[in-house]
This record gives C-alpha cells, structure tokens and sequence, in this order.
C-alpha cells in the first residue's frame, strides 16, 4: 500500500469533474420536481444531449456551440414528455421509463457514423498567475469552464427558488397545483417550462460527458448518470446546495475507489467498486427514515397530473 | 402437463423443424446469428466481431444470412435471447463474451441440431457447443516491451474488466514482458468490473496518471482511457481489440486486433459443405486471429524491439511465458525453460511473482 500517491488536490480537482454531469442533470430535474413533475427520463435527456452536443460540436468545430446543441436536444427531447404528461395526462413514471428506452436507442442511431472521432478540445480557464498557487491553484483554477458554469447554475437555481417571485410560483404549483390555478396561474404552462429546464440541464450534463469527461462518443456512454441524478435530488431533499453536495460525494468517491485501486490498497475492489452505490443508498435510507414526506421537503404535487377541469 | 412445459416442448419441437436441415451432408443455406454483450458502435471488442460477420457476410453473400443482437446483457436475459434466436432458424450461433457460456450450454443441451460457437469460454458440455478464443497474452507480450522501455516513472498500468482467466494470462504476460526489459517495472491494476463504461474507464486512466502511471494498458472495450491519455503529454496507450487509430502516433503506439473474419468464414464454409466439427480452437499471432497493429510514435530501438517479440512469437521462437517463472506467492509455476501448457493459462488465477496487491476472486 502506498497512499502517497495520492495527491489530494488532485483527488479534489478530479472529482470536480467528475460531478459536473450528475450535478447539472440532477438540478434540472430539482426544478422540474419543485414544479410537481416527475420525469423519470433523465437518462434518455443525457444521452441525447451528449449526442447531439457531440455532433454539434464536431461538425461546427466548436465547444460552446457543441453545449448549446447538447442544452437545446435535452429540453426538444423533453417536449415530448412535457406534452404527453402536461396535454395528454400520460402517467409521468411510465412516460419517463418510455423516454429514457427513447432517448438511449435514438441516440444510437444518431451516432452511427461518429464513433471513434475526437471532438474539439474544450481548454481550461485562463486564470494566468492563479492557476500556479500552490493546492488552492490545482483545486479552483484549473478547469474548463463547465465546472464553474455548473456550480453557477446551482447557485442561480437556489437564488431563483428561494428570493424571487418566480421561484415561489414555481414552488407553489409544486406544492398544490389546485391553489396556484385557483390564484390565477398557469399551472401546466410553468410546468412544461420547467420540465424544458430540466431538459435542457440533462442534455447539457450529458454534453459534457461526450465533449470533456470522456470524451468522445460511445454508444451508452451515460452507463446510468442519469439514475444516479434522480437519486441525488431525493438526497438533497430538494435543496440545491445539498444537490452540489450529494453530486461531490458521489463523484468523490466514484474516484477515490479508482486511486486507491492504483494505490494498491488491500481493500478487495469489488467492495471499492459498489462503493459508490452503496453509499448513496445508505445516505438515502438514513435521509428518509423516521420522518414524513413533509419533513423529507418532497413537493407534495409530486408526481400527480392536473387538468383545470377539475 | 403444465403450461411451461407444454410450452418449452413446443420450442423444442420448432426447433428441430427449423433446424432439421443441418446435417453432415451440408446446407445450402446457413442463417447465422451472433450475440454481442457490447454495442456494435463500440469502436473496440464487439466492433471487431461485427466486422467479422460482416466479412463472412460478404465472403459467402446470397448463401449465408446473417443476424446480431447487441447489448446482450450476460444474465439471465443471455438464454433467453439465445432460445429466441434458435427458434428464429438460426443454424449456428455465435456467442461472442465470457460471460455468455452457462447460458450457450443451457439452450445448446436443447437444441442439439443448431450449431453453438461460444468466444473465450472452456465449457463444451454438448457435442454442438465449439469453443474458440484468440491468444490476445500474445499481444500483452509485445505490449509490455514497449511499456517497460517507455516508461519514465517505471509505473505501468493495467484497467481489466473482471478477474477472468483471460484478463488475468493478459496482466501477467504485460507484466513479465515489461520487466524483462525494465527489471524496476512496478505495476498498477484497476478492475472496473465493467466491459464497457467510458466514463469510468477514462476515470480510471485519470486516476493511473494523476498517481504517475505513465503506460496505460486498458483490457475494456472502449476508446476511452486513450482519450484520457492524450490529454496528458508524455503518457501513452495502446488500442485494445480494434486499431483505435483515431488516436494515432500518439497516445496509441500499437495495439491488438482482434481479427475473427477468418474463424467465422471457416467455420460457416464448413457447415456449409459438411465438414462442420466440434472444435476448440485457440489461435494467435500466428494465423492471424491476433493482428498487432501499426506500431507508431515511438523511438527506432524501441520500436524493433516490439517488433522482434511479435516475430518471434509468430515464428515459434519466443513464448511469452517461459520458465522460471514464480506464482506471486514465491510458489514455483513453470521451470527453467518450460512453456506454460495451455490449461494452466485457460484456467490463470493467480498473479506472477513480481505483481503487487491481491488479485480478487
């Protein structure tokens, strides 16, 4: 065993990146459950976002526009569950499954004549003289703007729901959708807008595995992010901080396991491997028990479809 | 007779009806079908069987027709698209992971007119199942030269998917041939316990390079740690089971090919014209099966070097496991110049002396 190997600014560094796609999907769909909408596509967003970013951004030859693609496919992707819940009443858990099978065939298809080619490289941030402080400059100042763009939008979205007006509509039709229709607000058009917000943070998430992370394109390169995003909002308990927490703990130790392998630590690699699963079980559980859904802060219209006729 | 019977014995008689034409005295007509555990856009291991049917494909054109189904999960969903192919008239079918071969033997004990080939298995339970592998430690051995002379930190690394017999004989024969050139060599395994899942085979060569690893072996079936390693100047890595040469002079130097037209055309010609045997074929570098790809980016001695261990491999003269070699425990396994027998690789599980950390079981 030699741990000192491990460098832990660098551990620190690598697990920012880790957790920017999870991150970016799991806030989306913060925003799209706060609204009482539960789209179980989150996977299928991704991995159409991370294709079409990918194309995007190869056949332009630029990054931002590759992200932009990948935003925009994740929240067209997106529509179609928004009007089969919203317009059509579909059952949102089934509608959700059926997009994600979707999401992961059609993005196959689209990336038929993509394998094997590189997209253009996404640099780092030029902080100059910051990047060369010694740990500080490893951790903070040495990234591709996604990450901080990410933690930005995490940030937004907590501002957004938390002070202004927006945010407490968006929470009110989350809570009881009969009492905001009642108050005069568009109930299903300010859920469709969220469940496109949700879309369009999915597919960007998933640009980001397929242009920076990977990065390339592989069929089923997602390989469950999108799981592990609806996992971490119910461990956030629908807080956005908590989401970039329960983002950092995942990836964190998703590539822990993998250098402490390195650092030949006699753990046996199975127990390092579902480590990462495990532990957001646990953490679950340990949210969840002993306490009402009131208490856990889940809106209470999650999941339930309204019609004004009612 | 209870309705899952009566049902199983209903495919077993469809079976035999679709299947009735295969005989020794050879078919007009063969429909093949292959079971891949991976995509076929993988750009690596199920990639290269697809080009293999597709190369039979086009060898035999009209006579042959052949089907796949990808993303095969290893599993109980194995037997069941097996039994679906079998009663879909396939006359050979090709399963083409580890992990498929209890399920080959189940659905092969129920079918015995169809033809069942299974890749890199051992298990041959019914005269219809034929075994058949490529000797992909071959590749290892021309691999680790080059790791053990490239390497600046003497850290090399290996991502192997499961601890198989397979992964196992291809960490070995990387290890050894890297220290016969490097005796200070130390080596790095990380199991992802996955054949396929870019993120975490990219994360896992990030890990290797961020702990100083600076020659990256990779035994899954993705691009993806070549991806990582280009990132970083100075590391490299090699294409594994495809040439990967999107990734070409560097951070790929070489790599395996794993080249299965060939085997398929054989074996189909065969049941074609009624030779059709069971077999356990196990061929390398020799025949083909093993191609080792362009070697690229790398300095001229190094490069002759890589190239000597391939030719002497192919012409006989150099195995990658010869005597002494000690179990990583200091047990002997093989005596001052004896080859390793193939069971012993076919069944490897443990490391050679040298390799740290435990190998899991």
């Amino acid at each position: 065993m030699d741990l000192s190997g491990i460098n832990p600014a660098v551990l620190i560094a690598s697990l920012m990146v880790a957790s920017v796609p999870i991150m970016l999907a799991a806030i989306g769909e913060l925003v799209t459950e706060k609204s009482g909408v539960l789209n179980l596509g989150v996977e299928g967003m991704m991995i159409i976002g991370a294709i079409c970013g990918f194309v995007t951004a190869v056949e332009t030859g630029s990054p931002l526009l590759g992200f932009i693609g990948g935003a925009v496919s994740g929240a067209a992707l997106s529509v179609i569950f928004a009007v089969l819940t919203q317009v059509l009443q579909a059952n949102q858990v089934a509608t959700g499954l059926a997009l994600t099978l979707f999401g992961l065939g059609l993005s196959s298809l689209i990336g038929q004549g993509y394998v094997g080619i590189k997209p253009p490289p996404t640099g780092m941030v030029p902080f100059g003289p910051l990047a060369d402080i010694p740990v500080i400059g490893r951790i903070l100042f040495k990234h591709d703007p996604m990450v901080y763009v990410s933690i930005a939008i995490v940030a937004a979205v907590w501002a957004v729901l938390k002070f202004t007006r927006m945010g407490l509509i968006i929470r009110a039709v989350g809570e009881s959708h009969e009492a905001a229709h009642a108050l005069g607000y568009k109930v299903t058009r300010i859920r469709i807008l969220a469940i496109m917000f949700g879309g369009a943070m999915a597919g960007l998430g998933g640009a980001y595995l397929s242009l920076v992370r990977v990065p390339q394109w592989a069929d089923g390169i997602t390989a469950g992010a999108g799981w592990i995003a609806l996992a971490i909002v119910v461990f956030a308990s629908w807080r956005p901080w908590r989401v970039l927490i329960g983002a950092y703990l995942f990836g964190g130790i998703s590539v822990l396991q993998l250098n402490l392998q390195v650092a030949k630590v006699p753990i046996p690699p199975e127990y390092l491997s579902m480590s990462p699963y495990v532990i957001t079980i646990i953490v679950l559980v340990i949210m969840s028990s002993g306490r009402g859904r009131s208490a856990m802060n889940a809106p209470a219209a999650l999941g339930q479809n309204f019609h004004a006729s009612r | 007779m209870n309705r899952r019977t009566l049902m199983a014995t209903a495919a077993l008689g469809l079976g035999l009806a679709f299947s009735g034409g295969a005989n020794a005295a050879g078919m007009d007509h063969v429909k093949a079908c292959f079971v891949y555990v991976g995509p076929v856009g993988d750009g690596g291991y199920t990639y290269q069987h697809d080009q293999g049917r597709i190369a039979a494909q086009e060898h035999f054109g009209d006579k042959v027709e052949t089907v796949f189904q990808e993303n095969v999960p290893e599993g109980a969903d194995t037997a069941r698209v097996l039994t679906q192919m079998a009663l879909g008239g396939c006359n050979i079918i090709f399963t083409t992971s580890f992990g498929f071969m209890d399920a080959t033997q189940e659905v092969a004990a129920k079918f015995p007119n169809i033809k069942f080939e299974h890749a890199t298995g051992f298990k041959r339970d019914t005269p219809n199942v034929s075994t058949y592998n490529a000797r992909f430690y071959e590749g290892r051995a021309v691999q680790g030269t080059i790791a053990g002379m490239m390497t600046k930190s003497n850290k090399i690394g290996y991502i192997g998917s499961f601890p198989i017999p397979e992964v196992v004989m291809g960490i070995n024969s990387y290890y050894l041939a890297a220290k016969k050139v490097n005796p200070d060599v130390d080596l790095s395994v990380i199991w992802a316990y996955t054949w396929f899942d870019p993120a975490k085979e990219a994360d896992a060569a990030k890990a290797m390079i961020e702990q100083g690893v600076d020659v990256i072996a990779a035994h899954t079936d993705s691009t993806a740690p070549l991806a990582e390693a280009a990132k970083t100047p100075g590391v490299i890595g090699f294409g594994q089971a495809s040439d990967m040469s999107a990734y070409k002079p560097t951070p790929r130097v070489t790599s395996i090919i794993d080249n299965w037209g060939p085997y398929y055309i054989a074996r189909i010609g065969a049941l074609l014209d009624g030779t059709y045997e069971q077999t356990d074929s196990w061929e390398g570098i020799k025949s083909g099966e093993v191609e080792i790809g362009e070697i690229t980016g790398l300095p001229d001695d190094v490069k002759a070097a890589a190239e000597k261990v391939r030719d002497g491999i192919a012409d006989g003269s150099y195995h990658p496991f010869t005597g002494p070699i000690n179990k990583q425990d200091g047990s002997a396994w093989l005596a001052e110049g004896q080859d390793a027998p193939d069971g012993d690789l076919l069944s490897m599980d443990f490391y050679v002396e040298g390799i740290k950390g435990d190998l899991p079981k």
